[in-house]
């Protein structure tokens, strides 16, 4: 079995982001690093104040910091990035021709991967871009100067070392030091001793140390210049500006850091005296007495520059941020000052752009775009500053608490959301909506804590309707026109009937009118705007040319005939007529019609016609197409030395429905102009695609998509101010340009007949369609997003969800650790309020998706179990569990009572705590369901005495994984009753899956075990074979009756088979003896699984589904990963396929792409080798090269550019999108 | 760090020194134990995905639970055992 990974939708966690002009253009663009492995431009427009994305590219590695520096006199940043691939990695981003990422430098200094002792976990640059350090977390640092060689190119020194054994790095920053010798600062803890002492108090007595590392660039060395110890629960460094203005010698700031500890911030530098300030915090009313609540840090900062001035804006761990001043004179601070600002999203960074807007990389779900509205200085907020305590803070005891209340924000408003799937806990792929949707959707549950959500996702851009009126009849075709050349506006609707044509005038309102020129005694063909001010209407017995209100210009068909076919455009007219003949009609100088004096006559009558619009500063268009009817599409002359000759000619399977000529921008076949596409729709519903030849006609490069199971009508629009093709079958498709490459996707909408592009003051960017018997005005607000979301909103982090067995309706098991339940927060409040205290709910009352919860104590959850209408995205009911009672699994069970009716079995786990590991037993909760599935009722609760972290349902028993034992229950009226069980599971069973009578076990660290179920002579539940590897299992799905596929929790996904030997000497064995008498091999079963394919994803997948994707596709592997990624393993059906594919891998590979200079093969190999499985989206970066290259690589597979990407398109197509 | 001593004067003295977390025949459980944990450790941070599942199941954000894994670096076994001589 071969396999082919694609992407379907990228990764959209930020891991790290930083602001800086990249492109060296006006304007400061954000870089962002999407699910670790893929860098991304995000600018702001500011037209529209929202988030572009400008460049994307993905990395083949773990990136894990970027910093942007800029070499003196320079006027654009460069971007370092370190990674897994142990180098160091300086790229540009370039804007021309196409935006894209170039690599300047790699220099390799350590082994590859995220290792302890090899620097990239730190990264910091020197502010004044002379030098940067690479920090590992233990030991290893290495300082670069960052040189011009004598061309002016960048070029890093080799690296000096900073090193030092048995220490641990917390964090590491560089120092402002202005132009003095560059400073780098780090939190850094000696283990030595502890590791020495058995006492245990040397562990207890280490402290943690600030260092100073300071880069002599006159002697070209690293010195440890000073090392002082800090508060031990320091965890972050934040950069505080320093040095002298060149020009006025005034200070920029005094220089130093600020050290965020637990509840502190610190400022220190070389030589001064520290200051120290509380971090406020939230009043929690449910604190109890005797209940020590934990310290507050502080996770992300951002130092902004602001008119000579300087603020910090610090988040803690709830989400409030905190602006920080610093008064000083020269370098000596006189004051450190804290106020609370407002409350956003936890954030992995925040950056502050130039022209006023905060952009919050939330670390979990939707990332915010924020516009500052003030920077907090006035206002009654309370503010602490260092010089109202002693010492101006610094002792040893910590300060006294400073509580803030926390409310709506005020400083900042809110602009723009990047709408983020992750964390993807679960997720189905499976048709819900059944005849209204040709393929599946996805279900997933998303999100951490009260952010969390529900999300569907369907394939296609979405559509936001304005207006849907009823119509008298059904058209079967919609016009908009403009009265001259030079209207904004369109002016005119005409909507051709069977029986006639009905012309509306848009204005204030829409409205009918009839002196318009235009016959509306029958139906129309084409209506164009003609000329400077002429308008056209082709109609089935001749034109009209209005040119002014009483001046129309008549032309008919030859008696006995009519016309079948017109196109248009500006200049030039050309119509088909039933006697298998084209005349063809061209604008004069004096602005009348005129007809060629010949016309073509056809081999086959013509089904439709078409003509690209007149291209820029050009008379005509030189070429028609033409689709007959005897299967055939000619491709004619229309340039004055060979009129109406034909040029090309292909053949198709069946006869052209319809066909349009479109310029249309891709640079995967041309980088400087567009290109002329002809598509066809053909009458067993294909689109077909192919690119006309601009100097000679010939057709070349056909590309096939199915678009439906009706004929498909083109249409040229325009559709954000670019050229796209429209093609109406069941579902409507686009074609348009994205980011200069072609894209071809459905729209998300009601079946359509047919649309134009519509043009008034109220929508400038419309398209105007007709869906049965109304008229639909509606626009496409994002082009480029692949999956349409729409979301319904969680309480707690999903863990796991199942569907009702045939109602479409989803059961969500929800928990939430550290937080309480609704149940308890009224128990607390309640003891509170008897034993007299005080209680104040203006905290509980803010909204949590905003605010969070309260935090509690290890142990402490909250939970439910929600029963949700996927099709409505409406919650139907929710059922909180009991205190500190995690709901984690689900499943649905048929029990001999239920006379066939399903039951839902939940597994909840009492008090549990994650790290060390502990629980106070757990419990099997059983449901009845009622009413479709959209009511539960509680029958019983069985208490278990470990965690059941997995059910399945089996032959009418339960099948529990609790602890390290497989348990097989069966109903019993007041509670599960045990049958039997297997306790030979080395971890604890993470996941069950059932195929027929075959139970398959995955272990938590040890890989899948095979079990069957056999009753006679006793009940026994049997391991006939397990894999020789061991596995971190987080999902597995059957692929086939011996084969699963399975996923780790370090990105891994593979795929395992037991040998069919063994699975039919299993089979045939009724009692399992045989399988008890047989020899154990390896510790284990006798029988072993082959590993058949292995791949490393980049990601850990949380969810893999077997269902085909595509119309009339064969099954595929879809995955959703942590990082908010949806993928698929596609399985390839012939070998010259695999050769092919592979062939093209591995001149990828030697192209070098990775922008962080990580080898491909040791990436997707990152735990086990790679094995039978090909990384589609290497090969789809053929795109992207540059044409000479792109030619060496297909000459080497002996087939044409073109072909190759034809190939790549059509293994995409045919099975995913 | 008490492999050193083992290995003085032998030509795997400069490998010890450079890689740490290099055995040697004599690497006591306890020793062998923590170089495990710490390199687990480091690479549950330097991972993102991997700090991202554990921030999750624990309900803490990914700062803290970074934070809270480097510490745990200092001793991740334990106190370390008494000599036995």
């Amino acid at each position: 079995m071969h396999l082919l990974n694609l992407t379907l939708s990228p990764p959209t966690s930020i891991t790290t982001a930083v602001v800086g002009s990249f492109s060296g253009a006006k304007g400061q663009e954000i870089l962002a690093v999407r699910g670790g492995t893929k860098l991304e431009i995000l600018k702001l427009n500011t037209g529209t104040g929202l988030l572009d994305t400008i460049c994307t590219t993905e990395a083949f590695g773990t990136v894990r910091n970027v910093a942007g520096f800029r070499l003196a006199g320079m006027t654009k940043d460069y971007i370092l990035l370190s990674s897994d691939a142990g180098r160091l990695s300086i790229i540009e981003f370039v804007v021309t021709p196409t935006p894209h990422f170039e690599s300047l430098y790699q220099e390799v200094y350590g082994k590859s991967g995220s290792r302890r002792i090899v620097p990239g976990q730190f990264l910091a640059v020197d502010p004044k871009g002379r030098s940067c350090m690479y920090g590992a977390i233990e030991k290893a640092k290495l300082v670069y100067v960052l040189n011009r060689n004598a061309e002016g190119k960048l070029f890093p020194s080799s690296p000096l070392e900073a090193h030092k054994n048995h220490t641990l790095v917390v964090d590491m920053i560089g120092v402002d030091q202005g132009y003095d010798n560059p400073m780098y600062a780090a939190l850094e803890m000696d283990y030595t001793e502890a590791d020495e002492d058995s006492s245990g108090d040397a562990k207890d007595r280490t402290q943690k140390f600030l260092t100073f590392y300071e880069l002599d660039l006159g002697l070209n060395h690293v010195v440890r210049k000073w090392s002082e110890p800090t508060d031990r629960r320091a965890n972050k460094l934040v950069q505080v500006p320093g040095g002298q203005n060149a020009q006025s010698e005034r200070f920029e700031g005094p220089s130093g850091v600020l050290i965020c500890c637990e509840d502190h911030i610190i400022w220190r530098h070389m030589d001064a005296e520290p200051h120290r300030i509380p971090i406020p915090r939230r009043r929690n009313p449910l604190a109890q007495r005797g209940e020590s609540s934990r310290g507050n840090i502080i996770v992300s900062a951002v130092m902004h520059k602001i008119r000579g001035d300087f603020f910090f804006l610090l988040q803690n761990e709830d989400g409030d941020l905190f602006k920080v001043t610093i008064e000083h004179e020269g370098e000596d601070v006189r004051a450190l000052r804290i106020k609370y600002f407002d409350t956003v999203p936890v954030a992995q960074s925040l950056c502050v752009l130039k022209s006023g807007y905060l952009f919050v990389a939330s670390e979990f779900g939707d990332q915010q775009l924020y516009q500052f509205q003030s920077l907090g200085d006035d206002g009654d907020e309370q503010e602490w500053s260092s010089s109202d305590y002693p010492q101006n803070g610094d002792s040893d005891a910590p300060l006294p608490y400073a509580f803030f209340n926390p409310r709506p924000i005020q400083n900042l408003a809110l602009v723009d959301t990047l709408p983020s799937l992750d964390p993807i806990t679960d997720a189905k792929v499976v048709n819900l909506l059944g005849h209204n949707s040709d393929t599946p959707q996805i279900y997933a549950t998303c999100g951490r804590g009260p952010r969390s959500t529900f999300r569907t996702l369907k394939h296609g851009l979405d559509v936001s309707p304005v207006v849907a009126s009823p119509l008298p009849g059904v058209p079967n075709a919609v016009w908009t026109v403009k009265l001259t050349e030079d209207d904004e506006f369109d002016s005119y609707i005409v909507l051709s009937f069977p029986n006639g044509t009905l012309v509306l005038s848009i204005g204030q309102t829409i409205e009918e009118v009839n002196d318009t020129g235009f016959l509306s005694s029958g139906p129309t063909l084409a209506v164009q705007q003609l000329g400077n001010s002429g308008l056209l209407q082709v109609h089935p017995y001749g034109l009209r040319h209005i040119r002014a209100a009483d001046r129309v210009d008549e032309w008919s068909v030859p008696p006995g005939c009519s016309i079948v076919s017109a196109t248009t455009n500006k200049r030039q007219v050309v119509i088909a007529l039933s006697t298998a003949e084209l005349v063809y009609f061209e604008l004069d100088p004096e602005g009348s019609l005129s007809e060629y004096q010949d016309k073509k006559e056809l081999p086959g009558n013509a089904t439709c016609l078409s003509i690209a619009e007149v291209p820029e500063g050009r008379r005509r268009t030189p070429y028609l197409a033409v689709g007959c009817d005897n299967q055939t599409v000619h491709i004619i002359s229309l340039e004055p030395e060979n009129t109406l000759e034909t040029l090309s000619l292909q053949a198709l399977t069946a006869p052209p429905s319809s066909i349009c000529l479109a310029e249309i921008f891709d640079t995967s076949i041309d980088k400087n102009r567009a290109t002329l596409f002809l598509n066809i729709g053909l009458t067993n519903g294909v689109l077909l695609r192919t690119v006309v030849d601009p100097v000679d006609g010939t057709l070349s490069d056909t590309r096939l998509r199915f678009a439906g199971a009706k004929p498909p009508r083109l249409v040229r629009a325009t559709v954000h101010g670019a050229p796209a093709v429209l093609a109406f079958s069941t579902r409507t498709w686009i074609v348009y340009t994205h980011q200069d490459l072609l894209q071809t996707q459905p729209l998300i909408y009601d079946q359509l007949e047919f649309a134009w592009s519509f043009s008034a003051s109220m929508c400038p960017e419309g398209l105007i369609g007709i869906s049965g018997n109304t008229l639909r005005i509606f626009t496409i607000p994002k082009l480029g997003e692949k999956l349409k979301q729409d979301t319904t909103p969680l309480s707690y982090t999903p863990r796991k969800f199942v569907s009702h067995p045939y109602a479409p309706i989803f059961y969500i098991v929800e928990a939430d650790h550290r937080t309480y339940g609704p149940k308890t927060i009224e128990r607390i409040l309640g003891e509170k309020e008897a034993s007299g205290s005080r209680v104040d709910r203006t905290i509980l009352d803010l909204p949590p998706t905003e605010f969070g919860r309260p935090r509690a104590g290890p142990g402490h959850w909250a939970s439910c179990l929600r029963i949700l209408d996927p099709v409505a995205n409406d919650t139907i009911s929710t059922f909180e569990m009991d205190e500190d009672e995690a709901a984690l699994c689900a499943t649905i069970a048929y029990f001999p009572q239920g006379n066939g009716e399903p039951f839902l079995v939940v597994g909840t786990a009492k008090q549990m705590v994650v790290t060390p590991k502990s629980s106070q037993g757990g419990f099997l909760r059983v449901y009845a369901i009622k009413n479709q599935g959209r009511e539960l009722e509680l029958l019983h609760k069985t208490k278990t005495d470990d965690v059941p972290l997995c059910l399945a349902g089996f032959q009418g028993f339960l099948l529990a994984g609790i602890g390290k034992s497989l348990r097989l229950y069966e109903m019993g009226k007041k509670a599960l009753l045990r049958k039997c069980e297997n306790t030979g599971f080395p971890t604890a069973v993470a996941t069950i899956n059932v195929i027929g009578a075959r139970i398959i076990v995955g272990d938590m660290q040890e890989s899948t075990f095979y079990c069957v179920y056999r009753s006679i002579p006793t009940r026994q539940l049997l391991i006939f074979a397990d894999d020789s590897q061991p596995r971190w299992l987080t999902c597995v799905t059957n692929v086939d009756y011996d084969t699963v596929a399975c996923a780790d929790k370090f990105g891994n996904v593979f795929v395992n088979r037991v040998e069919q030997r063994v699975s039919e000497t299993v089979d045939e064995d009724p009692t399992g003896a045989g399988i008890l008498h047989d020899k154990g091999f390896l510790m284990g079963a006798a029988n072993k699984t082959d590993l058949i394919a292995h791949y490393n994803v980049g990601s850990i997948i949380t969810s893999l589904t077997k269902v085909p994707l595509a119309e009339g596709g064969r099954d595929v592997l879809v995955y959703t990963t942590i990082s908010g990624a949806v993928g698929a393993l596609i399985p390839f059906v012939s070998m010259d396929d695999v050769d092919f594919m592979s062939t093209l891998e591995m001149h990828m590979r030697a192209q070098n792409i990775s922008p962080i200079g990580r080898d491909h093969l040791a990436y997707r190999g990152y735990y086990a080798p790679i094995k039978s499985v090909i990384d589609g989206d290497l090969c789809e970066a053929f795109n992207t090269l540059p044409y000479p290259k792109q030619q060496g690589i297909a000459s080497d597979l002996d087939k044409s550019v073109g072909d190759v990407l034809k190939k790549l398109e059509q293994m995409r197509t045919s099975s995913a999108f | 760090m008490s492999e050193l001593r083992y290995t003085a004067n032998t030509q795997l003295e400069q490998l010890h020194a450079r890689y740490t977390g290099t055995g040697h025949a004599d690497t006591t459980k306890y020793e062998w134990m923590t170089h495990q944990h710490r390199d687990t450790l480091a690479s549950i941070a330097g991972h993102p995905p991997l700090l991202a599942y554990l921030a999750i199941a624990d309900g803490e954000c990914q700062a803290r639970s970074k934070f809270e894994v480097i510490e745990k670096m200092l001793q991740p076994c334990g106190k370390p055992p008494g000599k036995t001589d």
